[in-house]
């Protein structure tokens, strides 16, 4: 199905509402799968248990990269090609992406705390993670001082494709301020360093993120799509109003 | 007269008439330097260490909160409507507007800081390490703010949102100039390597804030 068909509104309700179930299902089954796996996975020989936070640390940060990838590609179409849903997904992204940052960070923290001994280092990459998650909150600002949603949208737009110059920067500070963070292993040109026994839960994991992901974004999307609807009959409603004129 | 010299020689003369605002950001700057030590206590040495990293946040803070009335102003008194319609590209037009505030508000900066390096006791190597690097980064400063005041006029807000929206772009601008001028300072990397990047950077978002600024004033206007 070309992506023009979903631009009308009542149809894209209308596929959304047939996949949601199936999807949050799917998310359901992969989150159960990719828990039992990684409450197997066996320990480290240095963190022991902790190193499992890595389940959840590890997906949401790739996630809040990915996000904001997704929320640029909204942006062009947004500011390109003009589709209707565009910065709606932007929109209905935009607070999950801070959220999976915030829990990166969050699970970052706790697992530096016995690691490294500290809940927060000025580390490169986290530091970047963090201004990414600033990013977000301006973003989400940004919607929620603007009444005219189109004119935010547009605005947002132009703001997540320039803060996407930050993305690369975040992916290769690593190798500029290598300081007390791991270098990349997972995505290696020589192939990920880590053992399969952690590798396998690890993707899982990262499957059931993506599907957590999607499903909460279509939902959000459809409630966005509500909600302008609701805006719009008020207003109408406001503009009929006796004594108005 | 071109377009283009005429949008430049008139923000100029704005700017350091009666009215404009040139002069209030080295005022400000020079506020900032003078808090410092209030917080921080009257070591000298200390002062000498962290005095390249607060010269950099006071210019840092001058050169954007001078930014929002840089579009804003036009907006009001229509000639934006003139410089969307003429046949100027918009993007050589608010490069110009750029160009121009950076010389009444950031040149200004990087001249004063030799100065206001002494009441940092920053000796004179360092305070005109700091006033180049000041000199390469604050133009990368400007044409990051020339978006949010871009934006300021499409979204019709102002101050601290936009604030909240560009200050995050301008991470990298900081941290490369920290880095060189603490080079400068202390000598432990190549004073060349971190002011090339910086370098480098002001030239990316030369492009960056233009073509963001002109592309958000074009879809925001109509």
């Amino acid at each position: 199905m070309p992506l023009i068909d979903l631009a009308n509104p009542t149809r894209f309700l209308k596929l959304s509402g047939l996949l949601l179930p199936w999807l949050a299902g799917a998310a359901t089954i992969a989150l159960a799968v990719g828990l039992y796996l990684a409450g197997n996975a066996p320990d480290d020989y240095q963190q022991g248990a902790t190193v499992k936070i890595m389940f959840i640390h590890v997906p949401s940060a790739w996630l809040a990269m990915a996000i904001w990838g997704m929320m640029s590609l909204a942006a062009l179409g947004t500011l390109v090609w003009r589709h209707p849903l565009a910065d709606v997904a932007a929109k209905a992204a935009t607070p999950i992406g801070a959220a999976f940052t915030l829990i990166c960070l969050l699970t970052g923290s706790l697992w530096g705390r016995p690691m490294w001994g500290t809940y927060w280092v000025w580390d490169a990459r986290l530091t970047s993670v963090l201004i990414l998650f600033l990013m977000y909150l301006g973003v989400m600002a940004l919607w929620r001082s603007v009444d005219d949603p189109s004119r935010a949208g547009r605005a947002a737009a132009i703001l997540t494709l320039v803060g996407a110059i930050n993305l690369p920067i975040i992916k290769f500070s690593v190798d500029w301020w290598n300081t007390l963070h791991q270098p990349a292993s997972v995505v290696r040109i020589a192939g990920p360093a880590i053992h399969p026994t952690i590798l396998v839960p690890l993707l899982v994991m990262a499957l059931a993120f993506v599907l957590i992901f999607v499903t909460l974004h279509l939902a959000a999307m459809r409630n966005e799509i509500l909600r302008r609807r609701v805006r719009t009959l008020m207003m109408i409603e406001a503009q009929a109003a006796p004594g108005r004129g | 007269m071109s377009a283009l010299t005429a949008i430049f020689m008139r923000d100029l003369r704005l700017a350091v008439r009666v009215g404009g605002g040139a002069g209030i950001g080295v005022l400000f700057f020079l506020i900032v330097v003078v808090l410092a030590p209030f917080a921080i206590g009257p070591d000298l040495a200390l002062l000498a260490r962290i005095g390249p990293a607060i010269l950099w946040l006071g210019a840092l803070l001058a050169s954007l909160l001078t930014l929002d009335r840089l579009i804003a102003a036009d907006a009001e008194d229509g000639s934006l409507d003139l410089i969307l319609t003429g046949r100027t590209p918009l993007e050589l037009a608010v490069a110009a507007k750029a160009l121009a505030h950076w010389l009444t508000t950031g040149l200004p900066l990087a001249i004063a800081t030799p100065l206001f390096g002494l009441l940092m006791n920053l000796d004179m190597q360092a305070s005109f390490a700091v006033a180049l690097t000041l000199l390469a980064g604050t133009p990368a400063l400007t044409f990051l703010g020339l978006l949010g005041a871009a934006l300021a006029v499409t979204l019709r807000r102002g101050g601290l949102l936009l604030t909240v929206l560009i200050l995050p772009l301008t991470v990298p601008v900081l941290i490369f100039g920290v880095a060189a001028s603490n080079a400068a300072v202390t000598g432990s990397v190549p004073f060349a390597m971190p002011f090339t990047i910086l370098c480098a950077l002001t030239l990316a978002s030369l492009v960056i804030g233009t073509f963001a600024a002109a592309a958000s004033l074009r879809h925001g206007m109509e």
